[in-house]
């Protein structure tokens, strides 16, 4: 990365509102071609509108010296685990910006709005083929947003049959953090499962939890430790067998592509998360999209709209038993068209492709590491590996040591810590887009930093060194927060 | 590479997945090379009628105001476009000062004390901020005036179920408020465009020790006062206007803000400022243990990926149009919304049935049903409002922004005059 910003107090990293001259516009705008109209009561008014006031030229170089801080897929490998950082093709951003798209209002008569009903139609008979569902709604923005609107489904299923004391939701130890939390949401308690020695669900413990309050299960397949779940046909009928629904966190997808249909496995529900799997671009943290896929069961309580045709016209429609709606309109459109155009690009046999290239390179960073990183569950794995800094750990160096060293040799750290069940975790997503010399470089650099830990621990230990900031005091930032610009400080 | 994994085909590496469900059909289409997808996407997208193409007057929550092109062209930046969550903030410093920036502009136009850095959209940043309120007073009753957008309603709805919060509606004309009730939801303007008497609702919501809890449009806060000045608890608001195109809907992004004593019980991110060990200043995500990864089942939200690239592109539009751009947007559609207004009453067998200030939309009563007036305006290529005669006998919402010019103005006025009784 450049080097742009070194000293403390640097000019370039000043807050806009301290570059704010009083006079300076950064935009041009119209006079007013209509009399003007009566103004109302001063009372209603505002006083005071403390924005910034910056030209355009000023605009563009502090935002762009900002975005050279960032590392990016664009510019970096990024192997962050669970996020399926890949390279998203670039067509998909200009199809999203076409007038036809781009400029649509969401409220306009469906007999205006065709050719995007018909896209969103398509999208959801292409996801509803790729997991195996009946049903499909693209309303929800986000994987923990799908998330809630199937607990919500699975909620409104029991109470319509008069079943409303089904409180409890099982969440093994190996799924994402968001599955509680949304299952909290939707009113649920939550069980954690715990895994066996192999990292798959522990079977006794479900059995013994499998009781006539059960609601149902969240199940992330492959789990966060990157493995497929052997039993996961049987897990499904020892839940469905209690009265309970299975969800499925399909976040990570990727590795399933063409390979597996999660309806044919007995799963009852599912998201998929749009900017992972099929390619929009992560944008820092969103946009992205969730949809919630559905076998016969759960489909009528799908949340409002989704699409419907009827002979050579689409409609929005309103699933019978529909949970409601989940947001202003219909999902986040730009990303809907952002997936559609990816599927489109690979068709049915590029997607078996992704699934081959992620399990194939996620398999060779595993056998290429494991006799440095500990492997904490020795077999193969499937889009992603989890490894720990066991070893490094006894030399006195953390697995966020090793994150924060790789950053110095331009690598994206994995997720770290995650997932809990897993001391000092690494989890590597190396995704299908990477190439094998980049996966060999970032190989040399982890086996490097483990010779660092050794040799030189307070390296490691210091890391980074070559970034525009090093380590946040991130206890201060918590115990006194700073989160806004204040006029004092001028 | 399966060699130096210690398979002799990629087949061996799917193993787990039981046989009898391994490598299912697909009916997906073949693939198309980019030229014929392009192709394929404009044919589908030339088959919608879209403003710009078409005049256009409606809005009812989502709004197009002019976009300059400095927004996108910074928020198509890949540095920004193609990284994620800022987990490792020594390579994320772009992103996370943006987020700070945005929380201080959110701040400002709403007139708080602390935002974060985002929600999906406006309804669901208002659906979260009525649960929040749940949990700061812990009362487990929502009353929602009844002029808040219906949609907004529903999503409220959607949101409250699952932990059993009630939500009731409350006429505006007689807000009455129990013990039990948590917060008063009102929006501003409302549904129909008009502003609400939010001092009169503050001091009825914190006489029941309830929270004031609202949602603006925050194109109007270059122009009216903020929530915050009528001493808001909880403020929300759309931020698709600022710089973000219709698209049918989404990606937008909801803004989020509250009174700083009840920071901890935010949901979302939030971005705070530091210091790195040799003294410089940096940004880094904060107060993460009221999150879903660290808290679980027990955190203040499930909110995880958001809309932080949208939330980019707000932050550059403002900083873009700054404080004399956002004045100015504001009074050019409040003078364009009210010469329209004015022009329409004066026609025959039209009349505005609400009274009260209104900001950019406003109801119009027409003389005949209003889907059927705006098949008559769809002929003369204009996108007419939406039907609200649900809500207003033969009612139609419309929306005048700084996009419609005089001569659309006129034209809109001139088709309705041609619609008879």
């Amino acid at each position: 990365m450049e080097k742009v910003w070194q000293e403390p107090g640097d000019s370039r990293r000043h807050l806009l509102m301290e570059r704010s001259v009083a006079g300076r516009v950064g935009c041009s705008l119209p006079g007013l071609d209509v009399p003007e109209q009566p103004m109302p009561s001063a009372g209603l008014l505002r006083e005071e509108l403390r924005l910034p006031e910056v030209t355009e030229p000023e605009v563009v170089r502090y935002f762009t010296l900002l975005s050279q801080l960032n590392f990016s897929v664009d510019t970096h490998f990024y192997p962050l685990g669970s996020c399926t950082m890949k390279y998203n093709p670039k067509v998909g951003e200009a199809v999203a910006s076409l007038p036809g798209f781009a400029q649509l209002h969401p409220r306009q008569p469906d007999a205006t709005t065709q050719g995007a009903l018909e896209l969103m139609h398509r999208l959801q008979t292409s996801l509803a083929d790729i997991t195996g569902m009946t049903g499909v709604s693209l309303a929800p923005m986000a994987g923990a947003h799908g998330e809630l609107a199937g607990t919500l489904m699975v909620r409104a299923y029991h109470h319509s049959r008069g079943e409303a004391h089904r409180k409890k939701v099982l969440v093994p130890d190996s799924a994402h953090g968001t599955n509680p939390a949304s299952a909290a949401m939707g009113g649920f308690h939550v069980v954690a499962i715990p895994s066996d020695r192999q990292g798959n669900m522990d079977l006794e413990a479900l059995r013994k939890e499998a009781t006539a309050d059960l609601a149902g299960m969240m199940f992330t397949l492959p789990n966060t430790l990157g493995l497929f779940d052997p039993n996961v046909a049987e897990i499904c009928d020892i839940v469905h067998q209690a009265g309970g629904m299975v969800y499925c966190d399909g976040a990570n997808m990727n590795a399933l592509l063409g390979r597996v249909k999660l309806g044919e496995l007995g799963f009852d529900v599912a998201h998929l998360n749009l900017h992972k799997t099929f390619s929009t671009p992560h944008g820092g943290g969103g946009p992205g999209a969730g949809p919630v896929c559905a076998g016969p069961t759960l489909s009528p309580f799908l949340p409002s709209p989704v699409v419907l045709k009827e002979g050579s016209r689409h409609k929005l429609g309103r699933p019978p038993k529909s949970i409601g709606k989940l947001g202003g309109f219909h999902g986040n459109f730009g990303v809907l068209v952002r997936a559609l155009a990816y599927i489109s690009l690979l068709g049915g046999q590029g997607m078996r492709e992704i699934s081959l290239n992620a399990v194939i390179n996620a398999n060779y960073l595993l056998s290429r590491l494991k006799d440095v990183y500990h492997l904490p569950y020795d077999r193969r794995c499937m889009h992603e590996v989890v490894l720990c800094a066991r070893n490094q750990r006894a030399v006195g160096v953390k697995g966020l040591d090793v994150a924060k060293r790789l950053l110095d040799y331009g690598f994206h750290a994995p997720t770290m810590y995650f997932p809990l069940i897993v001391e000092e975790a690494l989890m590597v997503e190396p995704t299908e887009t990477e190439s094998r010399e980049t996966l060999d470089a970032f190989i040399q650099a982890l086996r490097e930093i483990d010779r660092e830990a050794r040799e030189n621990p307070d390296l490691v230990r210091g890391a980074p060194h070559s970034t525009p900031i090093s380590r946040l005091d991130e206890a201060t930032a918590a115990r006194h927060p700073d989160l806004r610009w204040r006029a004092q400080e001028q | 590479m399966l060699r130096a994994i210690g398979v002799a085909s990629a087949e061996e590496l799917f193993q787990d997945i039981p046989q009898r469900f391994r490598n299912p059909p697909l009916r997906l289409p073949s693939p198309l090379s980019e030229l014929e997808l392009r192709q394929e996407m404009e044919a589908l997208a030339e088959r919608d009628l879209y403003p710009g193409k078409y005049a256009s007057f409606l809005g009812a929550g989502a709004y197009r105001h002019f976009i300059p092109a400095v927004v996108w062209a910074i928020a198509s930046r890949g540095e920004f476009l193609t990284s994620y969550t800022p987990y490792q903030p020594e390579v994320s410093q772009g992103t996370l000062q943006v987020a700070y920036e945005f929380q201080s502009a959110v701040c400002e136009l709403l007139g708080m004390e602390a935002a974060n850095a985002g929600m999906y959209d406006g309804p669901t940043a208002l659906a979260e901020a009525a649960l929040m309120a749940c949990r700061v007073t812990h009362r487990y009753r929502v009353a929602v005036l009844d002029t808040v957008s219906p949609t907004y309603r529903e999503v409220l709805e959607t949101y409250a179920r699952g932990q059993e919060i009630e939500v009731r509606q409350v006429p505006q004309k007689a807000v009455r408020l129990d013990a039990e009730t948590a917060c008063l939801v009102a929006q501003h303007p409302n549904f129909f465009g008009y502003l609400e008497e939010l001092d009169a609702l503050s001091v009825a919501a914190h006489k029941a020790g309830a929270l004031l809890v609202t949602s603006v449009d925050p194109t109007a806060m270059g122009l009216f006062k903020p929530p915050g000045a009528f001493g808001a608890d909880i403020a929300t608001a759309e931020g698709q206007p600022l710089g973000i195109p219709l698209s049918f809907g989404g990606p937008y992004v909801g803004l989020f803000a509250s009174r700083q004593e009840h920071l901890r019980q935010m949901p979302g991110r939030i971005v705070g400022r530091t210091r790195d060990g040799q003294g410089r200043t940096g940004y880094v995500l904060t107060l993460q243990t009221r999150e879903q990864h660290i808290r679980r089942e027990r955190a203040t939200s499930n909110i995880c990926t958001s809309e932080a690239l949208v939330a980019l592109a707000c932050t550059v539009y403002v900083a873009a149009l700054g404080k004399q751009g956002m004045q100015r947007v504001a009074e050019l559609c409040y003078h364009k919304a009210h010469y329209a207004a004015s022009e329409i009453a004066k026609l025959p067998g039209y009349s505005l049935p609400l009274s009260g200030t209104f900001f950019q939309e406003f109801v119009v009563r027409c003389p005949s049903p209003p889907a059927k007036v705006n098949e008559h305006l769809l002929e003369r290529r204009i996108i007419g409002g939406l039907d609200v005669s649900d809500q207003v006998p033969q009612g139609m919402l419309l929306c005048v922004t700084e996009m419609n010019s005089r001569k659309e103005i006129d034209a809109l006025v001139s088709a309705l005059a041609e619609v008879k009784g």
